[in-house]
């Protein structure tokens, strides 16, 4: 007898129960700022034979809805081959590899297999931002690497757990290559404990119901998302879609890299090719495939929040894998850019291609960089070196029904920006400024949203700043007649003369002494519609209040 | 009645309601009566009518209002302005830079104040609370004059780093207050003494920008019950779950804005107290949402971190009653997966659930509870639009049993099912985020819809027992009458424990105590006793969220201190981390004054309770998938200490109880219920 829509419904609440346990465990007992303030972290379930999303947790960072299914295929892929140590109870697995199905090097992920009667029911894994992973950086975030040497330590799949105890002399050859190790530890207790919370949770879920059961409704819940998607999808019309997003450099060679897509819509399916893009950059702008697959189903989620989680859902859409381009990177080239900024621009080459097909839900585009500005250095004062990262946000775009947001946060991206007030707290700069960036916004019958201006000096000592940002050279696209919004500026001052970056968006090492300042503008949104029917009432107020 | 009456009475969403109660003579009266949303003060006086209170003879109103939650929510606010710090004006607008929803690149913000009326003066200090720019008082006034001249009736002074060193504001304020004299000043420091700048900020915007609303309310409605004969003072109630003079409030207004909700759960832990149960969770379920809160060792958890809505954060300690998205008129539907969904819309007040006759059309929880039998169908008789069983049961089968292969009436339990299982879920998020495990607890079910999902809830959570109090439709006007006074103080200081001044600490501490009582002997309410409760929130250094570590008194030593920390934290998160360095981030420090105790004996009248529990009807209820006859019983005819086996009903005036099969409800004390869960027979789930 087929198993029941109720039930399947209960079963799958009860499975993003799990995981959201999961998030929750792990963010409220992590170290790392980056996962407890900015979780940016996810956690799932995924199939045993295949590595298959079976359920994500709601409040993972979105770029990692598609990219953990990949890491975790692999990882089973190695282990049939031999290439990696078979699992036992209590196993957990550390992984970074971006070229394993991964996204850069920070992003570390665990992974346990969970046994049921002996046999491995599927596997827990999770993803935490680590804050450094060595590399040539601090932060990992290198603007100008060549190889992925220089981006940090690479640690193929090993057990850091081995039947529940943590194998010291692994974790101390981590230790021994990345900054901050100290801190870590709180961060792998967290990680690890996440998964132990999963697994408590995921026997009781099966106790309840039952192991058939609970397969039963995990293999008709896919089938169910993949038909969902299909019928979400036939809302845009059959036909060819094209669209192109610009990088501005990969932080090397000073060339815009093309993102160029051509979508084919046939019945309940969508081609997504990228072959027509860039080749492979010499800088850290490639992307590696998960990220690649993973930033088309993020943007496909923000059109369509309703579809859960799964790989059912991933099923419709097609992403070719782009060839000897940059969205297609392989050893040793080197990443980081690829889950904070690439992947933005791919999402943003999805919103273009299809806002005309679907205005109502696709936006005009969003200012689309993460805004990574850090600063590293020595402070005099504490007698202690330091490093600092500001990230910002930027103006959303312009949509049917509304204006863009101000200062909304990346694409990829769900996390809140510090306080100014804790930034000075804990590093030696003084911020002059940190407003909305007046005029920012693309003009459009709906206005991209604003973006951020600040200005930063360095108060003591000596530091180098560097920055990964993008929408420098062009700035994020109008729709629908909208105009674009404007382009993201970065200016150092020092001894009073203004430097601009040669990369604009991106640049690394730039010395700064005490009394020097870092002002940066944010993009604005892309505007939505034409600007010419816009209602006098919302200009009117718009120039009251020097917003345009 | 004798003159010492004191009534409760809190405006809620649709209705006022009332508890009136005499403690020499033990006599109670309730009232409920529809809010009235222009002002509420109507709603108040119908209601004192309605329980025929004779005014000169009340003692105490204790009043809880939702004034300035609907002038946040709405943004009905008072014109303010804002000085603050040269190059951040825009601070309250830009956030903390998220979004609404993880996905959706859209959203909608409105800042508490306008972007014209956000003016800037130079002035700086740095996070060690050192001047770097002196203050210039000739911008401050020409800002003032600016602001004053614009219409404004309250004003923000809020700078950044006031928490470090508040001088420049306070200097400012003077200034403010020079030529523009206004009780309506609100120093971002002075309400909250901490760290981060928006929050700090937005929690001063708001306090600012009701404090006039809230004003001209209290004494509107001072003046009409002195009209009528009432010579006492009113008392409002705070989010923290303490009450204030209705003459002092205003100056904190900020504080009462979350009150409603923070009511209701005083008196859950008034009503657990007397009843021996301390450790509760919360469950009130109404028609649009549900609210949860924790209470351990009978007092109800606190937090500073509330926000009202998206990006709007009131940085006060409050009781932390959170809300989760499902209520009686959640909407069920199937969805392009073929699946059942239920919420989060909501067909709210109006139209409401197809049972309400109000033209609703979509199938809602309430809807399902009336077509399973769960509640009266008498109730529709009433309903104008003529509405019938068979109308809902049809809606149903089309809606959502044709398209899942199941009739109307198995669509309707799907929908309880999913809906129990979907608040299950919310309300274990909650308990977890708070560091602790659900079934440790007993739930406390009030609200209108509390009682009528809480034993399925209960056993959805692994909870052995619900506790039903005497009168579950006006928990939040009983919450006002038997609130404390409260006052509560935050003061940041973020040193590591291993250098950290712990003299200072403890002037600190005394400092913050002496303010609280002091502010109480302003007070005009009896208090039996004073109870001081000294906290710190910790962390280890380098990580940002905080735990808070409560302490016996406000003098803990070093080791105290550390060793209370490792052990919260690791009652939290079950890690040890002795390597790493801990920070003390906050101190805190909460003034209790707590009032003579109430008898609550009298909620549901004792002369009206029969010697043996006897049905006054049966009706056929669905129960996975089985009609049961079940009886139906009248609380206030029931036995104090009844007796009664699931399947059954138990309705009152202000709520309906179900008690589904296998469970067993015992009648205590005060009119109590407790239903004993029978726990989940394996998976017999197939509906």
């Amino acid at each position: 007898m087929p198993l029941d829509p109720i039930t399947q419904s209960v079963i799958q609440a009860g499975l993003e129960q799990v995981c959201d346990e999961m998030d929750l465990t792990f963010s409220r007992a992590a170290f790392s700022p980056i996962i407890a303030e900015a979780n940016d972290r996810a956690d799932g379930i995924y199939a045993a034979d295949d590595g298959s999303l079976i359920a994500q947790g709601r409040g993972g960072l979105p770029v990692f809805v598609g990219a953990m299914q990949y890491s975790t295929r692999t990882l089973v892929e190695m282990i049939a081959a031999g290439k990696v140590a078979a699992p036992k109870p209590d196993d957990i697995y550390i992984v970074n590899d971006p070229y394993l199905g991964g996204t850069h090097l920070m992003d570390v992920r665990f992974a346990r297999p969970f046994y049921r009667n002996g046999e491995i029911y599927c596997w827990l894994s999770n993803t935490g931002h680590w804050p450094d992973t060595g590399g040539v950086v601090p932060g990992g975030f290198s603007a100008s690497a060549t190889a992925v040497e220089q981006e940090g330590l690479r640690l193929p799949p090993v057990r850091l757990f081995k039947e529940g105890v943590l194998d010291e002399e692994i974790y101390s050859i981590i230790c021994s290559n990345i900054r901050v190790a100290e801190q870590r530890i709180g961060d792998v207790k967290a990680q690890a404990a996440a998964l132990m919370v999963g697994e408590d949770r995921l026997n009781a879920l099966l106790d309840r119901y039952g192991d058939d059961t609970v397969t039963e409704a995990i293999a008709e819940l896919r089938t169910r998302a993949s038909t969902q998607m299909s019928a979400f999808i036939d809302e845009i019309p059959d036909g060819q879609y094209k669209s192109t997003a610009w990088v501005d450099s990969d932080g090397v060679v000073n060339e815009p890299l093309a993102i160029n897509l051509i979508i084919d819509k046939t019945p309940g399916h969508l081609r997504f090719d990228f072959s027509e893009s860039s080749p492979p950059c010499m800088g850290p702008m490639n992307s590696v495939i998960a990220t690649t697959r993973s930033a088309v189903y993020l943007a496909m989620r923000h059109i369509f929040p309703e579809v859960p989680i799964s790989a059912g859902a991933f099923e419709p859409l097609e992403v070719l894998r782009p060839e000897n381009t940059f969205l297609d990177a392989h050893y040793p080239r080197p990443v980081s850019g690829c889950a904070a900024e690439v992947s933005q621009r791919i999402a943003e080459s999805v919103f273009a291609a299809l806002v005309e097909a679907l205005p109502n839900r696709v936006t005009a585009a969003p200012a689309g960089t993460s805004g990574n500005f850090g600063l590293g250095g020595h402070d005099p004062a504490r007698g202690r070196d330091f490093v600092m990262y500001q990230l910002s946000g930027g103006g959303y775009g312009g949509n049917a029904d509304h204006d863009g947001m101000a200062n909304g946060c990346s694409t990829i991206g769900i996390s809140k920006a510090p306080p100014v007030e804790i930034m000075e707290q804990n590093f030696p700069v003084l911020y002059h400024r940190y407003a909305l960036r007046e005029g920012s916004g693309g003009a459009g019958k709906h206005r991209g949203g604003l973006g951020l201006e600040y200005e930063i000096e360095l108060r003591r000592g000596d530091a180098t700043a560097s920055f990964v940002m993008d929408h420098g050279r062009y700035g994020p696209q109008g729709a629908l007649g909208g105009e674009d919004g404007a382009v993201n500026e970065v200016e150092v001052w020092r001894d009073g003369e203004m430097y601009i970056p040669k990369h604009l968006s991106k640049e690394q090492d730039i010395a700064l002494k005490a009394g020097d300042r870092v002002r940066v503008r944010t993009p604005g949104g892309g505007g939505y519609g034409n600007p010419a029917d816009r209602d006098p009432a919302l200009e009117a107020e718009d120039k009251r209040l020097g917003r345009t | 009645m004798s003159k010492g009456g004191i009534v409760g009475v809190d405006v809620g969403g649709t209705f006022t309601d009332l508890v009136m109660l005499d403690p020499d003579t033990g006599a109670m009266r309730l009232a409920k009566t529809p809010t009235t949303m222009d002002n509420q003060a109507f709603g108040v006086l119908a209601a004192l009518e309605a329980a025929e209170t004779s005014l000169p003879d009340v003692a105490l109103i204790v009043h809880g209002t939702t004034t300035t939650t609907n002038a946040v929510l709405e943004r009905k606010l008072s014109k303010t302005g804002l000085i603050t710090t040269d190059g951040f004006r825009d601070v309250l607008e830009l956030g903390r830079r998220t979004r609404p929803n993880a996905y959706g690149m859209t959203g909608v913000f409105r800042p508490i104040i306008p972007r014209d009326l956000r003016l800037e003066v130079a002035e700086r200090m740095d996070a060690a609370g050192e001047v770097i720019t002196p203050l210039d008082e000739s911008a401050m006034r020409a800002a003032v004059e600016a602001l004053k001249a614009e219409g404004c009736e309250a004003l923000v002074i809020h700078f950044l780093h006031a928490y470090a060193n508040p001088a420049h504001e306070r200097r400012a304020a003077e200034i403010a207050a020079e030529i523009w004299p206004n009780d309506y000043i609100t120093m971002g420091h002075a309400l909250l003494s901490e760290n981060r700048e928006f929050e700090r900020g937005v929690t001063a915007a708001v306090n600012a920008s009701v404090q006039p609303l809230l004003e001209r309310y209290v004494a509107r409605l001072r003046g009409e019950l002195a009209d009528k004969g009432y010579a006492g003072d009113v008392l409002v109630m705070n989010g923290n779950g303490g009450m204030v003079s209705s003459r002092l409030v205003a100056k904190e207004a900020a504080k009462t804005v979350m009150s409603g909700p923070a009511s209701g759960v005083m008196a859950a832990a008034y009503t657990g107290r007397r009843a021996g149960a301390l450790n509760l969770l919360t469950y009130d379920m109404g028609g649009t949402s549900t609210d949860v809160a924790l209470i351990r060792d009978g007092r109800p958890s606190v937090s500073n971190e509330i926000e009202v809505e998206y990006a709007m954060p009131i940085h006060v300690p409050m009781v932390d009653v959170r809300t989760v998205g499902a209520g009686g008129g959640s909407i069920a539907k199937v969805n392009s997966a073929g699946l059942l969904e239920v919420g989060p819309e909501s067909a709210g007040a109006d139209p409401g659930p197809i049972c309400y006759g109000k033209g609703g059309v979509e199938p809602t929880i309430s809807d399902a509870n009336l077509l399973l039998g769960r509640l009266n169908t008498d109730k529709l008789n009433s309903v104008k639009g003529g509405i019938r069983k068979e109308d809902i049961e049809a809606i149903f089968k089309e809606k959502l049993g044709d398209p899942l292969g199941v009739s109307g009436v198995e669509a309707a339990e799907a929908v309880i099912r999913i809906a129990n299982a979907k608040m299950a879920g919310a309300i274990r998020m909650v308990s977890l985020s708070l560091g602790v495990d659900p079934r440790d607890f007993a739930l406390f079910a009030f609200g209108g819809a509390g009682p009528l999902h809480a034993a399925a809830l209960a056993r959805e959570l692994s909870v052995p027992q619900v506790l039903v109090p005497a009168r579950p439709g006006i928990t939040n006007a009983l919450g006002c009458v038997v609130a404390d006074l409260r006052h509560d103080f935050v003061q940041t200081i973020n040193q590591p424990l291993d250098t950290a001044d712990t003299d200072a600490l403890h002037d600190l501490f005394a400092t913050q105590s002496a303010e609280g009582e002091a502010a109480l002997a302003q007070e005009s309410v009896a208090i039996e006793n004073v109870v001081r409760t000294f906290s710190v929130d910790m962390q280890f250094a380098g990580q940002s969220h905080v735990v808070r570590v409560m302490l016996e008194n406000g003098t803990p030593t070093r080791e105290t201190l550390r060793e209370r920390f490792e052990t919260a934290y690791w009652a939290r998160f079950k890690v040890e981390l002795a390597q790493i360095r801990a920070n003390i981030v906050n101190v805190n420090c909460s003034v209790i004054g707590e009032r003579p105790h109430l008898d609550l004996s009298t909620l549901i009248d004792p002369v009206g309770r029969k010697a043996i529990a006897e049905p006054t009807a049966t009706r056929p209820v669905t129960f996975d998938v089985a009609v049961h006859d079940t009886p139906v019983y009248w609380r206030d005819h029931l036995p104090l200490a009844a007796t009664i086996h699931g399947p059954a009903i138990i309705e009152q005036m202000d709520t309906t109880i179900l008690i589904p099969p296998g469970d067993r409800a015992e009648g205590g004390a005060d009119g109590n219920i407790v239903i004993h869960v029978a726990k989940h027979e394996g998976h017999h789930d197939a509906a």
